[in-house]
């Protein structure tokens, strides 16, 4: 993908975060504090039949991290737990450069580069590992 | 001033990230490396020449040290392994003992963490209670709100010389007259204030103080814990073996060495001890007074000209010490400092260990410069030229 394209991407999912607000009891919330940076992002998931049926995140965090949560939220709605995990072990690939599925992570290739620059993988992964960790926790039927 | 003797200063960078650790002069360097190929031997043992050569050199820095600080006698100088591990010997070692159920500790909301946690456990173990003396408008101390939150139980009020994201200087010497007065022992974290002011524990009447040498031109790993000495020989020993007991039986009878021996168990940091003396020694040759004057200047120099730039926040425009911390408006702090970074500038972002700040800082992130007497007009230049290139921020860092 083009760097400018790119670019815009990761910016627009920074600027114009559709899926950045607070939700409800009704959802779970995970916090994904990042102990070696100062990310704090907290994930809401909604969760029924072991589909995710809605999501949000809220919080302070680098453009790096806001941007890779919104897009990967926006991939999760609608999938069911097992998808989900496939997608985050996909893209968690993509990041550590080893071989991934390209057609499962959409506008998640922006980050294929982040390798490059060590001190963002863990910007890049923060949310992914929080969603992961829960999605493969619990029982969710 | 001086920037010939920093190594580090000949990478191409700007380093203004002196409140985590400061570039080491040349003589520190040489000092450590000097113990391992002319006198390799332990402290405080041998009866052969290089074991007389360290120990000397080891008993020297405590020297130094004591007058560094204006203590009255070398024994109430103990080496440490930083502020962190002076301070928690100070809490668990001292104050456990000390202290009953419901005393109060008074702290402020701009304490690292290494002036709260210990606290923190202390009030889970023995049920003390931690209370924040209010900050001010500018987020300082006030003599009149320490005053106002003394109450008969307070015991201890514990607080940086100097603060480490706000920069401020507290009133050492006002607020220990006060805390005597009601028979309130005084803990000073001099982590941030050692290297860049003349702290003077008489003077000041001081009872305890923890800081660390890697902040102050020095190695990693080393720092220092002084106290009165009538308060140090009430410390409770935290390492039992080696080099501090006097004797001990197969019974079980264990006698323990002299203050500050007794809280040095085990083989000490020697080279972090003599790196230590070699930046004391550098320091004292430089002046306190004069790096600290240095820095004000600088300071004042660094905020004037980020204040005209009307996209930066500054959080701390009135103190008078080496910190500043501001924000690029709508930018996160850490994609600041990965931008200033591609320039070759060393700034931190973050929170800097003052997790509960942002319960009056109204911003929990932010970028801190501190500045040290290495640092110049023409690098605080170089920044501002790159700050205000930040509109192209996100196609640098992206």
């Amino acid at each position: 993908m083009d760097k400018d394209i790119k670019r815009s991407i990761i910016l627009d999912n920074y600027q114009n975060s559709n899926m950045k607000h607070t939700s409800d009891d009704s959802y779970v919330k995970i916090n994904t504090r990042n102990v070696s940076c100062i990310d704090n992002l907290d994930i809401y998931l909604k969760i029924r039949n072991n589909i995710i049926i809605d999501a949000s995140f809220e919080g302070e965090a680098c453009v790096i991290s806001i941007s890779s949560t919104n897009i990967l939220i926006n991939m999760l709605i609608g999938k069911t737990c097992k998808e989900g995990i496939n997608i985050i072990n996909n893209y968690l690939k993509m990041i550590n450069e080893e071989e991934y599925d390209k057609d499962l992570l959409e506008d998640l290739l922006v980050f294929d580069d982040t390798s490059k620059q060590p001190s963002r993988i863990k910007c890049a992964t923060l949310s992914a590992n929080g969603i992961k960790e829960y999605l493969e926790k619990e029982n969710h039927s | 001033m001086y920037r010939d003797d920093f190594e580090m200063l000949s990478n191409n960078i700007i380093y203004f990230d002196n409140g985590a650790t400061t570039l080491k002069p040349k003589c520190v360097k040489d000092a450590i490396c000097k113990y391992y190929s002319e006198y390799t031997s332990n402290a405080h043992r041998g009866d052969y020449k290089t074991s007389a050569i360290v120990d000397s050199l080891y008993e020297g820095t405590r020297e130094k040290i004591k007058n560094f600080i204006n203590a009255k006698e070398n024994s109430e100088i103990v080496f440490t392994s930083g502020t962190t591990n002076s301070m928690n010997i100070i809490v668990s070692g001292f104050f456990k003992n000390y202290l009953k159920k419901d005393d109060e500790v008074l702290i402020t909301l701009s304490e690292h963490a290494s002036n709260i946690i210990p606290w923190f456990i202390l009030q889970k173990e023995i049920g003390i209670k931690v209370k924040y003396i209010p900050l001010d408008n500018n987020n300082e101390i006030t003599i009149e709100n320490f005053k106002n939150s003394i109450t008969d139980k307070t015991k201890v009020v514990s607080l940086a010389y100097v603060t480490n994201v706000i920069g401020d200087e507290r009133p050492i010497k006002d607020i220990s007259k006060i805390a005597h007065e009601n028979n309130i022992l005084v803990v000073v974290d001099a982590a941030q204030g050692a290297p860049h002011t003349r702290i003077d524990v008489q003077e000041d009447d001081i009872d305890f103080m923890a800081f660390s040498g890697h902040k102050m031109y020095g190695p990693t790993g080393i720092g220092v814990l002084y106290a009165k000495f009538d308060l140090l020989d009430k410390i409770i020993p935290l390492n039992y073996g080696g080099g501090m007991n006097a004797m001990f039986t197969k019974d079980g009878y264990v006698e323990l060495r002299e203050i500050p021996t007794r809280l040095e168990g085990g083989t000490p940091n020697i080279e972090g001890v003599l790196g230590l003396g070699a930046a004391i020694d550098y320091l004292e040759n430089i002046g306190m007074n004069n790096i600290n004057k240095y820095e004000k200047d600088l300071r004042k120099y660094l905020v004037s000209e980020l204040s005209k730039l009307d996209f930066i926040d500054i959080y701390n425009k009135n103190n008078d010490t080496n910190i500043v911390a501001f924000n690029i408006k709508g930018v996160f702090a850490q994609d600041t400092a990965i931008y200033l970074d591609k320039y070759n500038i060393c700034v931190r972002a973050g929170n800097h260990c003052a997790k509960i700040l942002d319960n009056v800082f109204n911003v929990s992130n932010t970028v801190r410069i501190s500045l040290s007497f290495y640092n110049t007009k023409e690098e605080i230049d170089l920044l501002i030229n790159v700050l205000k290139n930040s509109e192209n921020i996100w196609k640098e860092i992206l």
